[in-house]
């Protein structure tokens, strides 16, 4: 898959359809991938990596590319496609510079994990079927695929790419994956056991600020825990009640136009399950005002910019069943 | 010396829209209806003002229990604040609750500028639920408490 898309792009600079090519190359770790900018062919040949560490969503990138001169060529996986619908219904990118090609995504595997099976040393990954073949400084090793997982493609939305200009592969289906389970388990708990829950995760929230960081859906240029007047701008939670604050804050302001990519939990260097929050909304709204699915399809009218006159009354969250 | 035990006052801070709730509250007053004095109103022009963070810092600040009085729906003065307004208080109260925060703390309730009975009912109401469920532990800012 990287030689097929590296030749494609090398195609596509030759010909003049992009300048420039946003894609994936390796960090300060093999596991640890970031998005990077190639001009090019020979800085594809030389940096361009396309493996199962590649999880960085690299449409918010593109708000900053498209100020720029000229189009641009994006590899994006399914999930990251509807970030991309998200940004362009909210005018963050321009489509006309920008030429997507859709890559297939049958899971990425977190670092996480495997450091977590005893694995270290990782100096490179490779898909083979179900498996992974993770190569490490002291041999190589392998897993099912499936085991190795990160949280959010364990419980994928979607395989299906909601816009693109190009596919690669083959087309996926969007998935039932059962991605509401534990927050209805959540649900279910009393609210003391969720308030220990939730006590015990936010905790541990050392406002790095990289969940807002790398949230397609915050995409301000002016965050509102920027303002020096918040009193929580750019510093470490210093009570309990910020670490509340923050995270729900957080969680409205992307209400209803997180697609649920899952990023601010696969960054959390806490491991903060964040999701929780985005989905907890993403099913209310599904349950409440009719099911949205953010990013499906762009210029689609976000539940929190809409109403009709039948809503229902907040007091319904005194009566929901399970609470 | 005997050990006095304070009997429990809850802090209230009630946002009342400009158009109906804040006159309400006023003909609740010229009406002589009684509603305890722990409510404290902050009037905003419309409940759609009220941004959830309004709601989290009054409970930084101290208050025990916050109740948002709008219009009816279909009412409002400026068409259709409220119902922007009842989307995001249901969600933002579903959350608090998905926290484990008690939901009782937070309510809505449309109040319009003749309800001046309804006004004080609501109220006195929701001192005593509020009352009921005690302090605010769960969403209190210990630097800000006295």
């Amino acid at each position: 898959m990287q030689g097929m898309m590296i030749s494609r792009a090398k195609e596509l600079l030759q010909d003049g359809t992009v300048n420039r090519v946003l894609g994936w190359q390796a960090g300060e770790f093999v596991y640890d991938i970031t998005p990077a900018v190639f001009e090019s062919a020979e800085e594809l040949d030389a940096g361009f990596v396309y493996n199962a560490f590649c999880g960085s969503n690299l449409s918010k990138y593109l708000i900053k590319e498209t100020i720029k001169e000229g189009k641009i060529l994006v590899f994006l996986k399914p999930c990251d496609t509807y970030s991309f619908n998200q940004l362009l219904t909210e005018h963050r990118i321009d489509r006309d510079k920008i030429y997507v090609i859709g890559i297939p995504c049958q899971g990425k595997t977190s670092g996480e994990m495997l450091k977590a099976k005893g694995i270290s040393g990782i100096t490179g990954i490779k898909e083979d079927g179900d498996n992974v073949i993770v190569e490490t400084i002291y041999g190589n090793e392998t897993f099912a695929r499936a085991d190795v997982l990160e949280e959010r493609c364990r419980t994928c939305k979607s395989k299906k790419h909601v816009v693109y200009d190009e596919l690669m592969g083959e087309e996926g289906e969007v998935l039932d994956s059962g991605r509401f389970d534990m927050v209805a388990k959540l649900e279910a708990m009393t609210p003391d056991e969720r308030f220990a829950f939730w006590r015990s995760q936010l905790s541990k929230c050392i406002r790095c600020n990289a969940c807002r960081n790398v949230c397609p859906a915050c995409s301000c240029e002016k965050c509102v825990f920027d303002n020096p007047n918040s009193g929580i701008s750019q510093k470490a939670a210093a009570d309990s009640f910020e670490e509340n604050m923050f995270h729900i804050i957080r969680a409205f302001h992307v209400a209803g136009r997180c697609t649920d990519c899952g990023e601010c939990s696969r960054v959390c260097p806490q491991n903060i399950p964040l999701h929780l929050l985005n989905r907890k909304f993403i099913k209310d709204i599904n349950e409440l005002y009719g099911e949205y699915q953010a990013g499906e399809e762009a210029g689609s009218r976000a539940p929190l910019v809409n109403y009709t006159t039948g809503d229902v009354e907040p007091s319904i969250v005194y009566h929901r069943e399970g609470k | 010396m005997p050990n006095e035990v304070k009997a429990f006052k809850p802090k209230i801070v009630a946002f009342c829209c400009n158009w109906c709730s804040y006159a309400g509250a006023d003909l609740a007053g010229t009406n002589r209806l009684t509603y305890p004095a722990d409510v404290k109103i902050i009037r905003v022009p419309c409940s759609c003002r009220v941004n959830p963070m309004f709601i989290l810092r009054a409970f930084q600040r101290g208050a025990d229990g916050v109740i948002l009085c709008g219009c009816h729906p279909g009412d409002c003065h400026y068409t259709s604040g409220n119902y922007y307004a009842r989307r995001r208080m249901t969600l933002l109260f579903s959350m608090l609750d998905y926290l484990g925060i008690e939901k009782e703390r937070t309510r809505v309730e449309w109040v319009s500028a003749a309800e001046g009975a309804k006004f004080a009912a609501t109220m006195n109401d929701f001192v005593a639920t509020v009352t009921a469920l005690g302090e605010n532990k769960r969403l209190e800012d210990l630097r800000c408490k006295e």
